[in-house]
């Protein structure tokens, strides 16, 4: 296929663009493989223009269009420039809808060439091919391409696990992830089963996801594993393996939990599929928890409902309440927080372990153990730690991306497997970040950026769906990871929270209604205004920083320094 | 005294709105002013105080297995669940709170024995701190259109109204007199604010006595005088905040609105806000949601929702943006009125002020305003507040719904206003306690016959002395903003779980950001203030001094207490039942911190330095470290 055969004009003269809270700006437009440009007419001196617009069309998750015929309308002659004949003529409007939930508005003169214009982007922005993707074309100057790829190896991981215990191994028998075709090559298991054990437990589960270590709780000892569910099925089959690598996790007397993420209702029905759930008698160690949490098709739609909500402006205030409480999203982020809270409180207060599965093992699975260890590792609260669990527990962990951010709110595209289970997630870390407020390294942008990245990107690190199709097209080799742009000094910057102190302990959210708020910066980042809001942040950055550095003016320097460091030391005995 | 039988019971439990762990065992005693609670179960010694006059209803439930429960309801949103083990003791407190926090006669109140052992100059210039007669200096009247008379010195024009009133030069005094006789209770318009930049001015009133058809030619006379003064516009608009049908059926008693055809000149509307019964039930409604135990997303968005709470803030909201619009696009001069014109209209002028003029936004001029547009023009705190026992019909949330729009606006304009949340809540606080004197009785005349100018003292200069816990730390000055244009848009407006919840701190951030910022803010000064002094000290200096660590330690530790520690709670209706629960050592920190600042409030006000200090952080130095109890 060739980019060209789908743009059918490439270059349209005199579009306005409008989008929310900008001016207008009418400039030139014009359609590339991967991107939308529009720059601005160039002043009279025959000065270059600026670009408005760099939209990558991957972006573009609906595209709308209208058009008028108006060659029966005759405009007035008073200023009658060249333009305003060819709009006499027919025009169109495209309204862009992006997978960020940013709206733009495009005018076009020209009938045919508004047609053109939106055809060309909904065939580019429709491309599937993971190989045609831009990530693949792009080439920045001051990042190699292998950079950030290997930023958070497992080895490293599992070390830190033997440093303290000799009970789990790192495996590579799904080197060429024929165990399991969503694992990663390496996996942590228990030290005492054999990998020909494991391939017969793999058997057992769906999709061959047996249960692996996700997080070792370093000071009680225990572990949080994650899987898919086993395939009971109808006959109530046994996996002898699969028994023996659940028990070996738990000394004799011992107790853990299996937070099943479907109801008790769902996880039998499952049975009747060839799925379902670890019966009390062949696991008598296990006590089953059942938390159910929504994903898939009514996830997405939450979500698509919610961010209808957001951009009617025509709402009652009780219209919008209703739709906010009909949508459900917020239900849904207090589910999530209150099942990974009940996780890391069977880990830190119960001391148990726990494994942690729904029926694939590849969504709302994740969401629980990656939210976990937030709660509980201080070590993933920093900007490093948290890319290293994203890589860990969503990227490596096998969770479809490709499948699940295809498509955003807006698409009127028939869902496949469309499901904001990431965004979630980027969710419950914020409603963490707005109660912890010091605790985490980085701040809301952080949170955006890997949300926008996730549904279009200009990086490698969110393509695909496992690390088998990466292998496959080859991302690690032929896309820049994401992690190498954010970790660069002046980038990573803009990411980090200026008011963050290492906090060691667990930060136990409270899940209650009147704790959990509407991510505005999120759902209405395109609609509210933010310049308020943007100089509070730089007014407390100021006030955090100039504490930091009390005095510049070097006579007092020395003294303010002195000075400053019992502050300090007060401020953490507290 | 002599409604207290049992001054002290001991055994008593107090349970927390979490489920049924760390409920407390302790002492409880009843004061002339306070119920104080000492849990003797804790470690820490740990007390909760309320203050008779903020108790809203004492409630006895039926009796249980474990004793006689007592339910207190606070005004300030404060709930309380005790469980007496006698229910004799219960029924006796039960009848001595009924009696204390319903006062019936004036003196009773709390502000009448108040003493904070000051000194009587100083209690006058205390309420000298707030003159009226400046703020309307600073809008440049006296001036050519608009003058300061004394035509109500003996309150015969309105005896709601202050004896001092702002109307048009235009209007002489048969204008005034003949239209006070045409207004409800004799409310004339009067001007509220002035905006020097175009003339335009916010007028506010009560309903015409227009019935079906009455006219005035002075009232007539009167609105065409406040149109004049503002030669810029050839209309001025006429505001009715109720909704129409309400003024319509005010017509059928003689009130009504004004018709449009009988006015030269003013464009009439009605903005619709609800009256306070409507008002009260919804803050009934809200509060059932905010007591719920552990509701779902659902239960809880809904009830907020069915209560139509977030709604009126709205339409008050949407009010006060009109007017401020009015005023700075349209340059037209606005009277404004609903019924009375000491509720709604209150709420609407003082928020269109605050919108308008940066002075309205500091710590002064948000004084001004309520001292103003409330106490001055006759809001019935006294009734709308309960203060005393009375129909509890007149009892309506008319401020408390105007403090929360306020808090709307910090929400969406964090830089703009020189005090931070607990500046609203402390005066939210104190319009309940009775403690001092500003917001007692319903209006002017009845404060001066109660004596309270004599008798009692003045709020502000106290919180002007907690100024530095009450700023606001992103605050950029007076120029920064001049005009707010807030987004009125359903989704601009929040729950304000620090009000309606605030005592619930087990839903609040754990880690305080403004706390953070203070502490940042004072060191900062601290640091600054200390360098020249210490550069005399340099070549002594090995490490810090030791006062000076004290005195870091001390802002740091009045200002910032971030209880990193907490405990897991239920997560869902029923957590495994193995899962035991420790105790929280942050929430018992916390706990300790709102009982100190009651405490605070009955003790810590004893040494009022001169008013006229300005280095704030002097005046805390002097203060004893409350934290040593």
């Amino acid at each position: 296929m060739e980019f060209s055969e789908l743009i059918k004009t490439a270059t349209v003269e005199s579009v306005l663009l409008a989008g929310t809270g900008l001016p207008a700006v009418r400039g030139t437009l014009c359609i590339t493989s991967h991107h939308l440009l529009l720059s601005s007419c160039p002043g009279g001196d025959g000065q270059p223009g600026t670009v408005e617009l760099w939209l990558l069309i991957r972006n573009v998750d609906a595209v709308e269009k209208r058009v008028q015929n108006l060659g029966w309308y005759q405009p007035p002659r008073t200023n009658g420039s060249p333009r305003d004949t060819r709009l006499a003529g027919s025009s169109g409007t495209i309204t862009l809808r992006c997978k960020d939930l940013k709206v733009l508005q495009l005018e076009i003169p020209g009938m045919e060439e508004c047609l053109n214009i939106a055809s060309s982007i909904e065939a580019l922005s429709s491309v599937d091919s993971v190989m045609m993707m831009y990530p693949f074309f792009y080439r920045p100057q001051d990042l190699r391409l292998e950079e950030g790829w290997h930023l958070f190896p497992l080895e490293q991981y599992f070390q830190k696990i033997a440093a303290q215990t000799n009970q789990w191994r790192l495996s590579d028998l799904n080197r060429d992830f024929t165990t399991c075709p969503t694992y990663p090559a390496g996996v942590i298991v228990p030290a005492a089963v054999s990998d020909d054990t494991l391939r017969r437990a793999a058997r057992f589960r769906q999709g061959g996801r047996f249960p692996v270590l996700s997080y070792y709780h370093p000071r009680n000892g225990t572990v949080m594993l994650r899987s898919s569910q086993p395939l009971t099925g109808p006959n109530r089959k046994r996996c002898p393996e699969d028994e023996v690598l659940l028990g070996t996790v738990l000394d004799e007397g011992e107790r853990g939990f299996i937070i099943d993420t479907r109801s008790a209702q769902a996880a039998k029905q499952a049975r009747m599929t060839g799925g379902g759930t670890e019966p009390k008698s062949s696991y008598p160690q296990w006590k089953r928890l059942h938390r159910p949490l929504e994903r898939g098709r009514p996830l997405q739609e939450s979500f698509i409902k919610l961010v209808e909500a957001c951009n009617d402006a025509s709402l009652s205030m009780d219209r919008w309440l209703s739709r906010l409480e009909s949508c459900r999203w917020l239900s849904h982020v207090k589910a999530a927080l209150s099942t990974a809270c009940l996780a890391a409180q069977c880990l830190d207060r119960e001391e148990a372990s726990v494994l942690v599965h729904g029926a694939e093992g590849t969504d709302t699975t994740l969401l629980v153990t990656a939210l976990a260890q937030v709660i509980l590792d201080p070590g993933c609260r920093t900007m490093v730690g948290f890319q290293g669990l994203l890589e860990r527990e969503w990227i490596e962990a096998g969770h479809p991306f490709h499948l699940r951010c295809a498509r955003s709110a807006y698409s009127h595209a028939r869902l496949k497997q469309e499901a904001p289970l990431f965004l979630l997630f980027l969710d419950c870390v914020w409603q963490l970040s707005r109660q912890f407020p010091f605790s985490l390294e980085f701040g809301e942008s952080l949170l955006l950026a890997l949300f926008d990245n996730a549904y279009a990107s200009d990086y490698g690190t969110f393509l695909c769906n496992n690390e088998k199709e990466r292998c496959l097209c080859k991302v690690k080799e032929n896309t820049h990871s994401l992690w190498a742009w954010l970790n660069q000094p002046e980038e990573k910057k803009k990411y980090l929270n200026p008011l963050y102190s290492h906090n060691p302990l667990v930060i136990w959210p409270s899940v209650e209604p009147q704790s959990i708020q509407l991510w505005q910066g999120l759902f209405f980042r395109w609609i509210r205004p933010s310049q308020y809001l943007e100089e509070a942040r730089a007014e407390m950055q100021r006030l955090v920083e100039a504490k930091e550095a009390p005095a510049k003016e070097s006579a007092g320097s020395r003294l303010s320094r002195s000075l400053s460091d019992p502050a300090a030391r007060t401020e953490n005995e507290r | 005294m002599e409604h207290i039988t049992t001054p002290k019971v001991e055994n008593v439990k107090l349970l927390d709105r979490y489920a049924n762990r760390k409920t407390a065992n302790g002492t409880l005693y009843l004061t002339a002013t306070h119920l104080i609670y000492v849990d003797a179960s804790s470690e820490v010694r740990k007390e909760t105080w309320i203050l008779h006059h903020h108790i809203a209803s004492v409630e006895k439930l039926p009796l249980t297995t474990a004793g006689c429960p007592l339910l207190i309801h606070c005004k300030n949103f404060h709930v309380a669940h005790f469980v007496i083990g006698q229910e004799r003791d219960c029924h006796e407190v039960y009848t001595s709170l009924l009696k204390l926090s319903q006062p019936v006669k004036p003196e009773e109140l709390y502000a009448f024995s108040y003493n904070p052992k000051m000194s009587k100059d100083n209690r006058e210039i205390g309420w000298k701190l707030i003159d009226l007669k400046v703020d309307y200096q600073r809008m440049g009247i006296p001036n050519d259109y608009w003058e300061i008379t004394d035509v109500n010195k003996d309150y015969e024009v309105c005896n709601t109204y202050p004896p001092e009133i702002v109307v048009p030069r235009a209007a002489n005094k048969a204008t005034v007199i003949g239209s006070s006789r045409f207004r409800s209770r004799g409310r004339i318009p009067v001007l509220s604010y002035l905006y020097k930049e175009n003339n335009a001015a916010i007028c506010r009133c009560s309903q015409p006595l227009s019935g079906f058809s009455a006219r005035c030619l002075e009232d007539e006379q009167m609105l065409q005088a406040i149109r004049e003064a503002n030669p810029g516009c050839a209309f001025m608009y006429v505001v009715d905040t109720r909704p129409k049908l309400n003024a319509m059926a005010n017509r059928a008693a003689g009130k009504g609105y004004e018709n449009e055809d009988n006015y030269d000149n003013i464009r009439f509307k009605f903005i619709g806000i609800e009256n306070i019964h409507v008002m009260r039930n919804s803050l009934q409604k809200l509060l059932e949601v905010c007591e719920t135990k552990s509701p779902s997303m659902s239960d809880f968005l809904t009830g907020l929702e069915n209560s139509g709470w977030l709604r009126h803030i709205k339409a008050v909201m949407d009010a006060g943006v009109f007017l401020a619009k009015a005023v700075k696009d349209e340059n037209a001069s606005v009277l404004v009125h609903c019924s009375d014109g000491w509720d709604r209209t209150a709420q609407v002028c003082s928020l269109a002020s605050l919108l308008l003029d940066p002075f309205y936004r500091t710590f002064k001029g948000f004084m001004v305003l309520i001292e103003k547009e409330w106490i001055a023009m006759g809001h019935k705190f006294s009734h709308r507040c309960g203060h005393l026992d009375g129909d509890p019909k007149e009892v309506s949330p008319v401020f408390t719904q105007f403090i929360e729009c306020v808090w709307q606006l910090m929400q969406q304009f964090p830089c703009a206003f020189e005090f931070n949340e607990r500046f609203l809540l402390e005066i939210h606080d104190h319009v309940y306690s009775c403690q001092f004197g500003n917001f007692l009785g319903t209006c002017h005349k009845e404060r001066e016959d109660l004596k309270i100018f004599e008798k009692t003292h003045s709020l502000w200069p106290f919180l002007l002395q907690k100024k530095q816990e009450l700023r606001n730390p992103l605050y950029k000055g007076f120029t920064a903003y001049k005009e707010l244009q807030p987004n009125t848009l359903p989704f601009s407006f929040q729950f304000w779980c620090g009000m309606y919840n605030r005592f619930d701190k087990g839903m609040h951030p754990k880690q305080c950001v403004l706390d953070h910022l203070l502490s940042c803010m004072s060191q900062k000064m601290k640091l600054e203030d200390n360098a020249s002094e210490l550069e005399n000290k340099l070549p002594f200096l090995d490490g810090p001094l030791p006062s000076e660590a004290c005195s870091l330690s001390k802002v740091g530790s009045a200002a910032s207490k971030t209880p990193l520690l907490n405990t897991p709670q239920d997560y869902e209706g029923e957590a495994p039942p193995v899962l035991t629960n420790g105790i929280s050592v942050g929430n018992i920190d916390v706990m300790a911190d709102v009982d100190q600042k009651n405490k605070e409030n009955l003790s810590n006000h004893q040494d009022l330095p001169d008013l006229n200090a300005t280095n704030v952080l002097d005046s805390e130095a002097k203060e004893g470290e409350p934290q040593c109890h």
